[in-house]
């Protein structure tokens, strides 16, 4: 059963995958609370380790939630649901000759959807730092160094213009430095 | 004779992708240029306007810039199975990288040190959510209508499931243009200077990150 659950998740997720894996990160967070695969900080370290990873985000996370799920298996059925809604696509619109862009309902469309897939990655922002205590009213060694790493890693991505891969590998050293 | 040859031009098309696909390290738009090489100049399948096309086209549909315009160029070459085997090919090596990377972690999860490097990692996820947040920000928001839309559309998350509100957004794009066409205001939907989709990584919706 769990291989629909993922099955089925993926699959929706891939038809309207808008904007790269990271909007994409509350549709899975809802489906991995309904079911119950894994708790939010399991998920987080999944989609850090998708980010480091080759490929899209979000076809990545489908693979390692499928797989913390579900093991291999999990794995394969995830990839294909996620994989399936761009092949049927595809084929749909080459098949139909639709010209999607500068088509004006398209258009009007993206108006509304892109503002709206911001939403979605300021949502999965706020809930990940609270799920991963970096919004907190403790105050501890703990919560200030995180925010300090969260600050650097900002600065690092927007003003220093570095590959995100890198942000997380040099974080990691950080985070055995201070915490082991 | 004719049925050998097929399979061995669907090889091709899985190949080229293949070998092409480790390289998708921040996403769709650094595949471009070794797309250009392998098809364009290497095997010479379609031209350089062909890819920019497809680029444009992958945009536009739901899904993964890299995989969208690996299986439409799979389409173009080789009908329904080019798609397949175009699609395969770009998909299967980050596959095993990505599960290798899965199955390792599950194996020293409970290293003390793996764990401290987490705690750092989550915090860094998060500042990578909002740098993704910022970059599709500057596409996406470019009046108050816009504006308006994202800022209602967090507090909603809270209520109601993400993939309805994407709905939500998608039509109220249709509607909140038709309202402000009806009262007279002048919408500017394209981009002020036209940008060529194969050189401009902001073209390309957050899709690099």
């Amino acid at each position: 059963m769990i291989l629909w659950e993922l099955f089925h998740t993926f699959f929706i997720m891939g038809f309207v995958s808008f904007g790269g894996g990271y909007p994409m990160i509350p549709i899975i967070e809802t489906a991995v609370t309904d079911y119950g695969w894994m708790t939010a900080e399991r998920l987080t370290n999944m989609i850090a380790i998708a980010g480091m990873s080759p490929g899209p985000v979000a076809v990545n996370s489908a693979i390692l939630v499928g797989y913390s799920a579900a093991g291999i298996k999990g794995a394969l059925v995830s990839a294909m649901a996620i994989l399936l809604p761009s092949l049927i696509l595809v084929i749909l619109v080459a098949a139909l000759f639709i010209k999607l862009h500068h088509n004006p309902v398209v258009e009007n469309i993206f108006y509304g959807l892109k503002p709206l897939v911001t939403s979605l990655i300021i949502f999965a922002a706020l809930k990940f730092a609270l799920a991963n205590d970096l919004i907190t009213i403790n105050v501890s060694f703990r919560s200030i160094s995180l925010v300090a790493i969260f600050g650097l890693s900002l600065f690092a991505l927007l003003k220093l213009r570095w590959n995100p891969v890198y942000v997380i590998i040099l974080s990691g050293l950080v985070g055995i430095a201070l915490y082991s | 004779m004719k049925v050998k040859f097929q399979w061995k031009f669907l090889f091709q098309i899985f190949w080229s992708f293949f070998k092409i696909s480790p390289v998708t390290f921040g996403g769709g738009f650094a595949m471009i240029p070794f797309i250009i090489k392998e098809i364009v100049e290497k095997r010479k399948w379609l031209t350089h306007e062909d890819i920019t096309d497809v680029i444009a086209l992958s945009q536009t549909i739901p899904g993964a810039v890299a995989v969208n315009s690996a299986t439409f160029i799979g389409h173009r070459i080789g009908g329904i199975r080019g798609a397949i085997a175009a699609m395969i090919g770009v998909s299967l090596p980050t596959f095993v990288i990505v599960l290798s990377l899965g199955i390792s972690y599950f194996f020293i999860q409970d290293n003390p040190k793996l764990e401290a490097a987490f705690i750092s990692i989550r915090t860094t996820i998060v500042a990578i959510i909002v740098y993704a947040a910022i970059r599709i920000a500057k596409t996406a928001i470019t009046d108050k209508t816009t504006f308006f839309i994202m800022a209602v559309g967090v507090p909603i998350l809270f209520f109601i499931h993400p993939v309805v509100a994407i709905f939500l957004g998608a039509i109220t794009g249709l509607v909140a243009v038709k309202i402000k066409k009806r009262l007279g205001y002048n919408i500017d939907l394209h981009k002020k200077k036209k940008v060529d989709p194969t050189t401009d990584p902001d073209y390309f919706m957050g899709a690099g990150i």
